[in-house]
């Protein structure tokens, strides 16, 4: 199908994207790299009468490293992010998700931004980021403000942005010496959103778990830090037992939704599977 | 507001500048206003492939992009591709190696494979694979399609 008409305006200024949102309010929708905004307005699932397009807004899609903090800026474009050598050294558990983003056309636009802002629970980018425990830097017209990934995300497809912000970057912790990751997800073609997949960013010391952190995606209404599963394996040794115990913690982290692919104790299975997987290659 | 904008971009090599309503996407601006049917519109919501079209030198949706986004730009279809012989490899090998049946899709994973060469120039049947999957083929099972790319990756290196 065709979107409903709309008036398009390419903005060049933060103040002239915060005068659009004030003017039209809710009918005025932001557009990056409209790679879940194009679809959902040709579907009309949505009709705004304004479409405000912040590709030209300067200085948002750098990737800059000072040592402690990765930063992305939200028009990034996954591409970038999945070809950008700070983003391998700084935070590999990202390296690792880039690939599963979508296909190379779509990476070419979507922008990380754009992602985390639209908040799918089942897209890989919010679950990683929670995983690393990322800040979220809001821009409102009257100054910024920076936001935990923990905070930010708060339901079905809903943030912590107020109507008149604009997700402006991403920062990241980087990775520690000793901490190791994991990232795996089942999905029916390769770049397609997953039925469940995992993140995983922890150490292990000697043979014991330790600052674990699992995040999960297609697993509930929203991006999940499993919490108790992560309590499960801290402090104690990797061992069959130790997994088992995690696996079944999942009950109390999880509240998958049932979908097109299937009921949610299948998505609950497939996440203690993921889970093992995870873990196994976490440790070798 | 008005819901028309003006649009200045080069189509394959043409500069050219139209008043468009602000709602049309990149691939129908470039089928009905362009009359370059080679670009195909399937699914009309990122999922198929057929309407990939390269814009500054990257492939995009272009049921995804609007018109009005490429303003300034460099956009180029399959058949701006095709006479300036950039492709003439991988059409031949598409042809030779049956990849081609009803040639719905063809436009779009050629763009496709031709990204994929140039960024990689060796790429594992596995590589193959994942680059093109965001392209369907509701014909050739894929095979042909692997087999013609790997051929002419083969081909330039030499
Ligand atoms: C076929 C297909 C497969 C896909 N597969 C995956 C996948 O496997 N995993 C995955 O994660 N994603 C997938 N995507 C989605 C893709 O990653 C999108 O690019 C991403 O979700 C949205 O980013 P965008 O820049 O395109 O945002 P847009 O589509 O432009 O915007 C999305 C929403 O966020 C808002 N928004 C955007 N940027 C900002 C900002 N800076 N501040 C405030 N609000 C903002 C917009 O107003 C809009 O409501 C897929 C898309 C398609 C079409
Ligand atoms: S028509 Fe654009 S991806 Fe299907
Ligand atoms: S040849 Fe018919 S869809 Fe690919």
């Amino acid at each position: 199908m065709k979107p409903a008409p709309f008036a398009y305006v390419r903005a060049e200024t933060l103040d002239q994207v915060f005068d659009l949102l004030d003017e039209h309010g809710d009918d005025a929708r932001i557009l990056a790299g409209g790679q879940s905004l194009m679809a959902t307005l040709n579907m009309r699932l949505s009709a705004p009468e304004v479409l405000i397009d912040i590709n030209h807004l300067k200085g948002l899609s750098e990737i800059s490293c000072d040592g402690e903090t990765l930063k992305i800026g939200a028009l990034a474009r996954h591409s970038q992010v999945l070809e950008s050598t700070d983003v391998q050294t700084y935070a590999p558990l990202i390296a690792k998700t880039m690939p599963h983003v979508a296909h190379q056309a779509i990476r070419n636009r979507g922008t990380f931004g754009g992602s985390v802002a639209f908040a799918d629970p089942a897209a890989e980018l919010p679950a990683v980021t929670r995983t690393l425990g990322a800040r979220f830097v809001l821009q409102g017209r009257d100054g910024q403000r920076t936001v935990v990934a923990d905070d930010f995300f708060q339901g079905l497809f809903e943030t912590d942005l107020k109507e008149n912000e604009l997700l402006v970057g991403a920062e990241i912790p980087v990775i520690q010496d000793g901490e190791r990751t994991a990232f795996m997800e089942l999905a029916r073609r390769h770049g397609d959103y997953a039925m469940v997949g995992i993140a995983v960013q922890g150490r292990i010391e000697g043979d014991t778990f330790a600052d674990m952190r699992l995040g999960f995606f297609g697993a509930g209404d929203q991006p999940i830090l499993a919490k108790s599963a992560a309590a499960a394996l801290n402090g104690q040794a990797n061992s069959e037992d130790t997994i088992k115990k995690a696996q079944d913690s999942l009950d109390a982290d999880l509240d998958p939704m049932p979908d097109l692919n299937g009921p949610a104790e299948m998505k609950m299975h497939l996440a203690r599977v993921l889970t093992k997987r995870a873990l196994a290659e976490l440790a070798s | 507001m008005d819901q028309n904008v003006d649009i200045t971009m080069k189509v394959n090599g043409q500069q050219v500048s139209r008043r468009i309503p602000a709602r049309t996407n990149l691939v129908d601006f470039v089928r009905y206003d362009m009359e370059l049917t080679g670009s195909h519109v399937g699914c009309e919501h990122g999922v198929c492939g057929a309407c990939t079209i390269r814009v500054n030198g990257d492939i995009v949706r272009g049921c995804l992009m609007l018109a009005a986004q490429a303003e300034g730009a460099e956009v180029e279809t399959i058949e701006g591709l095709s006479d300036a012989g950039e492709i003439a490899d991988l059409q031949k090998a598409f042809h030779e190696r049956n990849a081609v049946q009803c040639g719905f899709c063809t436009p779009g994973m050629l763009l496709t494979a031709q990204e994929l060469l140039t960024k990689n120039a060796s790429p594992s049947r596995e590589e193959i694979r994942e680059f093109i999957s965001g392209n369907y083929c509701r014909c050739t099972g894929y095979q042909a399609i692997v087999d013609a790319i790997e051929w002419v990756a083969e081909e330039r290196r030499g």
